[in-house]
């Protein structure tokens, strides 16, 4: 008898729900999915006849492949990345990125310290006098670039893509063969479970109200039975999340490290002098835990956005408007002043890499992608990664269904597992494991720790107690106190996190309506917010009694969409309509129930941020 | 008693109305900047009308829906991968160099021409259905001109509902100024009707529907004819899209009813 793996407030689980077999069932459709999907259908494609793929779910059928994503649309994806491509063009020898819109071959990388020319930056007393000396030598536009790019960050011949483009370019090709199917606006709930076997998926309800409950148009989520499910939703998503919960980690790993990350699409002025095939690396300001980026695409199109960490312990992490700030840095704000937004998007990302890594398999069940810990966090690459992790995963289910054995443990770790640990993923995530232990105790600690890692393959790192995210969050009182802040904003009708903000001395943003617009402005272009309706709420807090004996309110501060709201008696409210599942509240909540996980739940949800030039 | 129905919806697709739409000049003339790049949906009119559709089949059984669509071949598919999950139809694509802003008489013949071939389709049965307007492009007489093309005179825009009677006959409710609604009782099927906003709600993702769906509209799109859209030399004055207004201010120390008042004016500016 099986299980289910969901959220209890969800539907009762004595709802009949319809079922449908299937042979590998897949949640989400991202990079690592991409990869999966797109080297399976090339074998099936090429041995149409033979009977190793033939169907078990469906006699006499071809092999049953099908994938949920979440988004109304493959193109969904929120992320403009560099990737040295290595597993993507192993897959298409021939890659042109012309044939990729917005994609662009790496031609140029640079490395830049920013100064702070505002003065508002949180600096440590050694890095004032650094950067001191700095403008002693006269660096121009505040920045200092490093006159080298180290290896271990450099993406020569690489790609620069956007995400939601390359997805929709891998998914139209997947879906024109026909060999496998892939469903968007379709989240899945959580797995089926029986024991610590994985037998399928349960496609969430619609048709219920925010708690869930059966209302009007109730349809209750199918139940997918599979001889393999494949988990591919990332590191906030629901059947990734379910797993966990339900099997614990390996012993010794936990997920304590995050990052959220948020960009601009900037399109540049007519004349910029700004090539395709162009990286920018920064760090040191807005604050010094904040690394950015710039990756200039064709057509005048840049990528520019920075990464808030869990590890910047500050309760005010602000990310909209530190981007703001960031764009407005004289080193950026000179190729960018006359540019105009087009779009704007934010996505959590996983940091633990090795530390956090799940189980990999299981009877009737494997993970890739980021949500299994693939991600490379010294050389800051996880697009790469997660593509191979799908592709190994691919060459593993190939070689079962040709041997005529199961999708058990004991077999996908044999080929699946297998595979992963003797490639470069592996090497690279090892060498990445401690790299990043540094920043824990400050900024300059954490650039010595990861040059040292970088440096020596990871043969020599720094120690470091990486405390639970929740944790990592200072409780501290700053000159105004958040609930002062917090009661400044209420009163003046402003975001929160505008409050904190200027409280601390960051000018106000001059607003343009043009490259400096208001975050709610910002929500709008380029693309929607979009929720169907019918959908239980995704974002829950758990204790309300937490929340409420909660100050810092650090998930209001850092929602992306604002749909995180100071609410009545203490509890935040939340509007789904709002949210672009960026996952950030999941690790910016200040309060656990149990020492390790926060007090709000990231569930399945439809809908989020749709906007094709992410 | 029911009336068994063979309901032909012609629905195109259309950068999602939600995106960075502008018009820019292209070689082929008026078109959108950057237009393979955005995301695609069914045209929000002509899904109104596909659900009706739908809707209507399901309240008459022996009834069949087929959709029309005219649009790149992959564009389409990505669509129906949404779509073919909300209710059941038998898909008939067109591989058309749809973009910009097409010529409605070409589109209209290409229509015409596809849906008087459709094999087993009952003229006496046949009720063509589609938005009366577009999301994006369109001039808004494309349904009219399909209509006239397959020589069917009864003809309702702006429709609301439709009531089918025992007899084959039925009531339209027609939009009309005002916010009120035209009363009409059509003898029967063939008919042309292009639709409003019906009152259906959008209906739920069914994967069975999607899978039911997916047999026969991968095939279809693997054999969809492609067709070319003769511009016959039309010179485009200009084209322009629907605007979204936006303007947004933080106001302090106003009452809610000067903010409505001022709301209201902005409004009337409008007008």
């Amino acid at each position: 008898m099986s299980t289910t793996v969901i959220p209890e407030e969800q539907a009762a689980p004595e709802i009949e729900r319809q079922t449908m077999e299937v042979d590998i069932a897949c949640a989400g459709f991202g990079p690592a999915m991409g990869g999966f999907l797109t080297a399976l259908a090339r074998v099936l494609s090429e041995n149409a006849g033979d009977p190793a793929f033939e169907s078990r779910a469906m006699p006499g059928m071809p092999l049953q492949v099908l994938c949920y994503e979440r988004a109304d649309d493959i193109a969904a994806g929120v992320s403009g990345v560099v990737t040295r491509g290595r597993a993507i063009r192993a897959s298409f020898p021939e890659l042109n990125p012309a044939e990729i819109p917005m994609a662009a071959e790496v031609k140029r990388e640079r490395v830049l310290y920013l100064l702070d020319p505002v003065g508002a930056s949180r600096r440590s007393l050694a890095l004032r006098m650094a950067d001191a000396a700095l403008r002693m030598a006269r660096v121009q536009d505040h920045a200092f670039e490093l006159p080298w790019t180290p290896e271990f960050l450099n993406k020569h011949e690489g790609l620069i893509l956007s995400i939601g483009q390359f997805n929709q370019w891998v998914g139209s090709q997947l879906m024109a063969g026909g060999q496998v199917q892939i469903w968007p606006g379709t989240p899945v709930s959580g797995p089926l479970m029986n024991g610590r076997a994985v037998e399928g998926l349960r496609l969430a309800d619609q048709g219920v109200d925010k708690a869930g409950a059966p209302a009007d148009g109730f349809m209750a989520g199918m139940d997918l039975r599979a001889q393999l499910t494949v988990v591919g939703d990332g590191p906030v998503g629901a059947v990734g999340q379910a797993l966990d919960r339900a099997l614990g980690l390996p012993a010794g790993h936990a997920r304590r490290e995050w990052a959220l990350g948020m960009k601009f699409v900037i399109e540049l002025p007519e004349g910029t002098e700004l090539e395709p095939g162009t990286v920018w690396h920064t760090f040191g300001y807005p604050e010094p835990e904040i690394f950015g980026f710039l990756y200039v695409h064709p057509e005048r199109l840049v990528s520019v956005g920075i990464f808030v960490p869990s590890w910047m312990g500050d309760p005010s992490r602000t990310a909209y408007r530190y981007l703001q700030h960031y764009i407005q840095h004289p080193a950026l704000w000179k190729v960018l002043k006359d540019g105009t937004l087009r779009s704007w998007g934010a996505k959590s990302l996983e940091e633990s890499g090795k530390h956090g890594e799940p189980f990999l398999s299981g009877d009737g069940f494997a993970r890739i992608g980021e949500g299994s810990g693939s991600t490379n966090m010294l050389t800051g690459s996880g697009v790469d990664e997660a593509w191979a992790t799908g592709t190994q995963l691919a060459e593993a289910v190939v070689e079962l269904l040709r041997a005529g054995r199961g999708f058990t443990e004991e077999n996908l770790k044999a080929t699946y597992e297998a595979r992963r640990r003797a490639s470069w993923v592996e090497r690279g995530a090892e060498e990445a494991r401690n790299a990043r232990n540094g920043f824990h105790d400050g900024m300059v600690k954490g650039m010595v720790g990861m040059a040292l890692a970088g440096l020596t393959g990871g043969r020599f790192s720094l120690g470091a107690h990486i405390p639970p995210a929740y944790r990592q969050i200072r409780h501290q009182r700053p000159r105004l106190a958040a609930r002062d802040a917090a009661e400044l904003a209420l009163a003046d009708g402003r975001p929160l996190h505008d409050a904190l903000m200027t409280a601390r001395g960051w000018p106000e943003i001059p607003f343009d309506g043009r490259l400096l617009v208001t975050h709610q402005d910002a929500l709008l272009l380029g693309g929607k917010v979009q929720a169907m309706p019918g959908f239980a709420d995704h974002v829950v807090f758990l204790h309300p009694e937490l929340c409420i004996a909660c100050e810092d309110k650090t998930c209001v501060a850092m929602c992306s969409g604002q749909a995180i709201t100071w609410g009545e008696e203490g509890v935040p409210a939340f509007e789904r309509e709002k949210c672009v599942h960026c996952g950030a509240c999941l690790w910016n909540c200040g309060q656990s129930p149990d020492g390790e996980h926060a007090n709000i739940e990231f569930r399945a949800g439809a809908g989020g941020l749709h906007s094709a030039e992410n | 008693m029911s009336y068994p129905l063979h309901i032909v919806v012609c629905a195109g697709i259309v950068p999602d109305p939600l995106q960075t739409l502008e018009p820019v000049t292209t070689p082929a003339g008026p078109g959108l900047k950057n237009e393979m790049v955005l995301p695609a949906v069914l045209d929000p009119w002509a899904a109104s009308a596909l659900y009706e559709a739908a809707d209507l089949a399901a309240k008459n059984p022996g009834s069949k829906v087929w959709l029309v669509s005219l649009g790149p071949k992959a564009k389409l598919q990505q669509v129906m991968m949404t779509v073919a999950q909300k209710v059941a139809f038998e898909l008939v694509p067109i591989d058309g160099p749809i973009g910009g802003f097409p010529d409605a008489h070409s589109t209209a013949a290409v229509l015409a021409e596809t849906i008087a071939a459709l094999p087993g389709l009952d003229r006496g049965k046949l009720l063509l259905f589609g938005g009366w307007e577009s999301a994006t492009r369109g001039a808004g007489v494309t349904l009219q001109l399909v209509g006239e093309r397959l020589g069917i005179a009864d003809q309702f825009q702006g429709v609301d509902q439709i009531d089918l009677h025992e007899d084959g006959s039925f009531e339209v409710l027609e939009r009309v100024e005002g916010g009120k609604h035209q009363v009409s009782v059509c003898a029967g099927a063939p008919a042309v009707l292009g639709w409003a906003t019906g009152s259906l709600a959008e209906p739920r993702n069914n994967p069975q529907v999607g899978m039911a769906n997916m047999r026969t509209i991968m095939p279809a799109l693997q054999k969809a004819k492609a067709a070319k859209l003769d511009a016959n030399g039309l010179r485009y004055v200009s084209v322009s899209l629907p605007k979204q207004q936006r303007e947004t201010r933080v106001v302090k120390d106003r009452s809610p009813d000067e903010i409505a008042r001022e709301l209201a004016e902005w409004i009337g500016e409008e007008n």
